[in-house]
């Protein structure tokens, strides 16, 4: 019954987005469809892919299945379990908060010069296309799947063409979309030319020998790696993240690179299924790097959705962390504490989705509002946009892994699993574990300064430019998105102890092994290892900061009547006898992050440069001040301008044989003529 | 696991939290006291953190005209992250249902709560002061945080628990053995504790309006109960700190269990221990002068390094497998 339940809502959930894809494609002039046609649909398909989710996630089983397309010989076929059914989850919970902030959203682009009807048709493919990928149970299906994927978003990110800018950071994204493809494309080839056959239940049966193990991860790390924004093959997200509509950058960021976890867990622990302990510190190096590298980052940026970008590279970094925990310590023989380690993991990714699909609605509202990408010209939004402003704070509490939110639990548990490293028997081993949290906890700490900067640069002070000074709050759908997303991400930093119990389950699918423990003491409380060691309980500390709130209530109250008599005063905020405050004496962002800047130097190619204009009269008045700075990505620098600048003379190299001369041509064909013959003989 | 619904319990935890509350004025006036004394000036009563208190909870609030919610709402929640960060803590008995709820590092994480806001509240009203100070405190916690946390999991896997009153109870039952590990723990806890207090060398919280301090740049908007509430965090915080020094150190005397006895020699032994780390305090801010804000990093950099070298000292000396 409940397997049925499960696949007639996977059904209904892609019957709908296929009604969406269509209707948009009829869309044409008719605009409004858009708002009342498509995006319900997509956020019904959300819902349904959500409860055909939560049915199996509940612990029934899921199904399997073949269905009869493709090639005749190779039947696509889909599967349904645990892993699978938490990632659709988090596409559907994407999916719905994104189709609820359309509407809203999309309105500025009703009179533009782009199509409408693009936009919804892209939309629903790219949401078919990663629910196919964690449905997907056979290799060749994936790559179809993983493609529909990459393309449909290529032309999201590139929906607003005009600008050259957004057409070269479409490119860039495709290229390396497809460069990552041909990586996971090989890594499953690996798998196929030693089984001989393409589906997953194929390739879990193969043993690998070692190296051809190892082959196959390193290729699937770098092939996963560069969809999910891994250091350094991460280029294309702060470039693409900031030029898509924002929903849209929402499912890209929240759960597009989620989905690419998803590949890489599947790979790794699924289908590889042996795993070394040397992988995981593999692993652990790489995600150190890249949440260090990320986090710093995006405390540089000045264009909000870029910061967000970088961002979501250091909490990918994060994830992997939590997997390379798990690879390691299930290699080195302690499969309970490998599936605490997956399950902080998979908590992170579920985190991340929230806040960062929170985040980036937030700051879409902003940019529709104010029409400003640059941190810079913003400033007092939280008495223009209340709502945002209390829903966005939420979202950079949570990013800051601060109790009582999700992102807080998800850190936590990656800690705990960190800190069992003593039980290691190699002395390297016990070493590397706690540096990882070493650069664990810096990036934590590093991401709170980059959100109340964040934070206190767009929502507090006072505006810095007009456009901004009379921003509006955003419709009501966009709130509601919104909201909706805030009260998760306080619901999965209450509820941690049913939210472990539901990933084990999950995770013992993957590992054979189950954490009972975790959550052996009610719902109130988590026990990763055992109550003695460690325990959290978020209701509590819901409770105590309630109590901090209840408190101004209470005051609030009693002096009600005396405030009557009395209103609180209010008075210019002191200049230093200098008169008024103008929001030019505000602290800018870069001004916020100097000190940092000044302490991380060399992690950033900076260029500063300084300009003065001194007054003729006076000598040292200066009649005009400028300061501008840019921040560089060094992986541009050491990796990818190399490798193009490689390319570029190797293509010249090659090119020397196109002459335009008949006779080469025919000299050509002639030689390669002769070489095929005398293979062939 | 200890069992959280005993009412007797809780009555404890709230008692406890409620002295914790009260003692932390006295214990920010003993060290002013004493600074006095050692400076050759003639010191205030012990009481007059109180009286301070009382008189800004008194008058009248004076907002910014700019101030938004966030800013009115800001004390209460450093407050209260504040308090219920100090009732994790064990003052004089172990094993409480609170040291259940959350542990060492959700400690570590209701102070960064405290200070996120702390921060926001800096640059809520847009004054230059406001943002140099959140800057700042920022910058100083980013680097302050990984070396308390670091040293907070150096602890931990000595006990193997990160629950406090294990902690702790590890502590007790240890014989005096100097180990290195814990050794430049406590060295990192106590350069964090100075950097996370704002005291001297890192910040001087005597002065106002100098283009130096950090922590009371943020909290220059204030007025009346609000500023009260700043200025009672920022005490419990410093009396916070104090005693998980002394917990995770120097835990001799603390009561294991509820009896009239244990509980006094208990309040004997901490009252002993505060006093002379108070002391200790005094003598550090008298001998040394505060250092350059362009040091600081460097100060902290220390800590975070010293708390390192703990951790490695016993992941790969000691936990002899």
């Amino acid at each position: 019954m409940s397997e049925f339940s499960s696949t007639l809502l996977t059904a209904v959930s892609f019957g709908l987005l296929f009604a969406a894809a269509l209707a948009s494609m009829l869309v044409g002039r008719r605009r409004l469809w858009i708002t009342w046609l498509v995006f319900p649909l997509m956020g019904f398909a959300g819902l349904a892919a959500l409860l055909a989710a939560g049915v199996v996630l509940l612990g029934n089983p899921g199904f399997n299945g073949t269905l009869p397309l493709g090639l005749p010989w190779l039947p696509w076929h889909l599967r349904m379990d645990g892993l699978s059914a938490f990632f659709l989850a988090l596409i559907g919970i994407g999916t719905i908060t994104s189709s609820l902030f359309g509407p809203g959203y999309v309105r500025e682009y009703l009179r533009g010069p782009y199509p409408l009807g693009l936009l919804g048709l892209m939309t629903s493919l790219f949401i078919i296309g990663m629910q196919l990928v964690v449905l997907a149970d056979d290799a060749f299906f994936f790559m179809i799947a993983w493609e529909l994927m990459s393309v449909s978003s290529y032309f999201l990110v590139a929906y607003q063409h005009h600008q050259p800018a957004n057409r070269r950071a479409a490119f860039l994204y495709l290229l390396m979309a497809q460069i990552g493809a041909v990586l996971i494309l090989l890594s499953f080839g690996i798998f196929a030319s030693f089984g001989g056959a393409f589906t997953f239940d194929a390739f879990r049966a193969i043993q690998l020998a070692p190296i051809w193990a190892s082959v196959a991860f390193g290729l699937g790390l770098l092939g996963f790696g560069m969809k999910a924004g891994m250091f350094p093959v991460h280029a294309w997200l702060p470039e693409a993240h900031p030029v898509a509509p924002s929903h849209i950058s929402a499912l890209m960021s929240g759960v597009m690179l989620k989905v690419a976890i998803y590949g890489f867990v599947r790979l790794t622990f699924d289908l590889i299924g042996t795993l070394y302990w040397s992988w995981g510190v593999v692993l652990l190096i790489v995600g150190s790097v890249t949440a260090l590298f990320g986090v710093l980052y995006a405390l540089m940026q000045n264009d909000v959705k870029r910061l967000l970008a970088y961002s979501s590279v250091e909490n990918i970094g994060i994830i992997f962390i939590g997997l390379g925990l798990a690879v390691l310590f299930i290699g080195a023989g302690y499969p309970k504490l490998g599936s605490l380690g997956l399950i902080a993991a998979l908590y992170h990714a579920l985190s991340h989705a929230l806040f960062k699909s929170l985040l980036f609605l937030g700051a879409g509202t902003i940019l529709q509002q104010t029409h400003e990408h640059d941190m810079g010209k913003m400033g007092g939004l939280i008495r223009r946009m209340p709502w945002t402003a209390l829903f966005f704070l939420i979202g950079c509490i949570s990013i800051s892994a601060l109790p009582p939110f999700t992102g807080f639990v998800s850190e936590w548990l990656t800690f705990q699993t960190a800190l069992q490293a003593t039980i290691l028997e190699s002395g390297v081993l016990r070493a590397v574990v706690p540096i990882t949290a070493a650069m664990l906890a810096l990036t934590g700490a590093l991401a709170a300064t980059c959100f109340v900067k964040l934070y206190g640069i767009v929502f507090l002070g006072q505006p810095r430019s007009r456009r901004v000074k009379h921003a509006r709050e955003g419709t009501s759908g966009m709130l509601w998105a919104q909201g909706l997303l805030a009260g998760l991400c306080l619901l999965f930093g209450i509820l941690g102890a049913p939210t472990v119990a539901i990933l084990s389950r999950v995770v013992a699918g993957l590992t054979g092994s189950h954490v009972t423990s975790a959550t052996a003491h009610g719902w109130l409380w988590l026990t990763p290892v055992a109550p003695e060691v460690a325990s959290y309980s978020g209701p509590m500390v819901l409770f105590g900061v309630t109590l901090a709130l209840l408190a101004w209530g209470a005051v609030y109250l009693l002096l009600c009547k005396h405030r009557r008599l009395k209103p609180i005063q209010r008075g210019p905020a002191w200049g230093c006898g200098f008169g008024r405050l103008t929001p030019n004496m505000q602290y800018t962002g870069t001004a916020f992050v100097m000190p940092i800047q000044q302490i991380f130097r060399p992690v950033w190619r900076v260029q500063e440069e300084q300009q003065r204009e001194l007054s003729t009269e006076l000598r040292s008045h200066p009649t005009q001040l400028g300061y501008q700075l840019q921040i560089e990505d060094i992986t541009w620098r050491w990796l990818y301008q190399p490798v193009m600048k490689l390319i570029q003379a190797s293509a010249r190299k090659v090119g020397l044989l196109q002459t335009g001369n008949l006779r080469h041509y025919l000299t050509y064909s002639f030689v390669t003529l002769v070489v095929l013959l005398w293979l062939i003989s | 696991m200890v069992d959280f619904l005993n009412p007797a319990d809780w009555v404890f935890v709230w008692l406890q939290t409620a002295l914790f509350v009260l003692l932390a004025p006295l214990f920010s006036g003993w060290i002013k006291w004493l600074k006095c004394l050692l400076q050759n000036r003639r010191p205030p009563s012990l009481l007059q953190p109180y009286r301070d208190l009382l008189r800004l909870v008194r008058k009248d609030v004076l907002l910014a005209d700019n101030a938004s919610v966030l800013f009115r709402g800001a004390p209460y929640i450093i407050c209260g992250c504040t308090v219920l960060a100090a009732s994790v803590v064990p003052l004089l008995i172990l094993h409480q249902p609170i040291s259940a709820m959350a542990d060492v590092i959700v400690l570590v994480g209701l102070f960064a709560l405290a200070r996120f806001f702390l921060a926001l509240a800096g640059m809520d009203v847009g004054t230059a002061f406001g943002g140099m100070g959140s800057s700042r405190e920022m910058t100083v916690s980013a680097l302050a945080e990984p070396a308390m946390l670091m040293v907070v999991f150096t602890l931990s896997m000595v006990a193997s628990s990160t629950n406090l009153s294990t902690l702790v109870e590890h502590g007790l039952q240890q014989q005096s053995v100097l180990r290195p590990s814990i050794l430049f723990a406590l060295i990192a806890l106590i350069m964090v504790a100075i950097a996370e207090n704002a005291r001297i060398p890192v910040d001087n919280p005597a002065t106002h309006l100098e283009l130096t301090m950090i922590h009371e740049a943020m909290i220059l908007e204030y007025s009346g109960r609000h500023l009260a509430m700043m200025e009672l965090a920022s005490q419990l915080k410093l009396t916070t700190y104090a005693v998980l020094i002394i917990d995770l150190f120097f835990p001799w005397g603390i009561a294991q269990s509820a009896s009239a006895a244990g509980l006094g020699v208990a309040a004997v032994a901490i009252a002993v221990k505060l006093s002379l780390l108070g002391l200790l305090l005094a003598l550090g801010e008298t001998a040394v002068a505060k250092m350059r804000l362009f040091k600081v990093p460097t100060f902290l950099a220390m800590s975070f390094a010293l708390a390192m070298i703990g951790m490695l000292s016993f992941v790969i000396l000691e936990s002899s497998k």
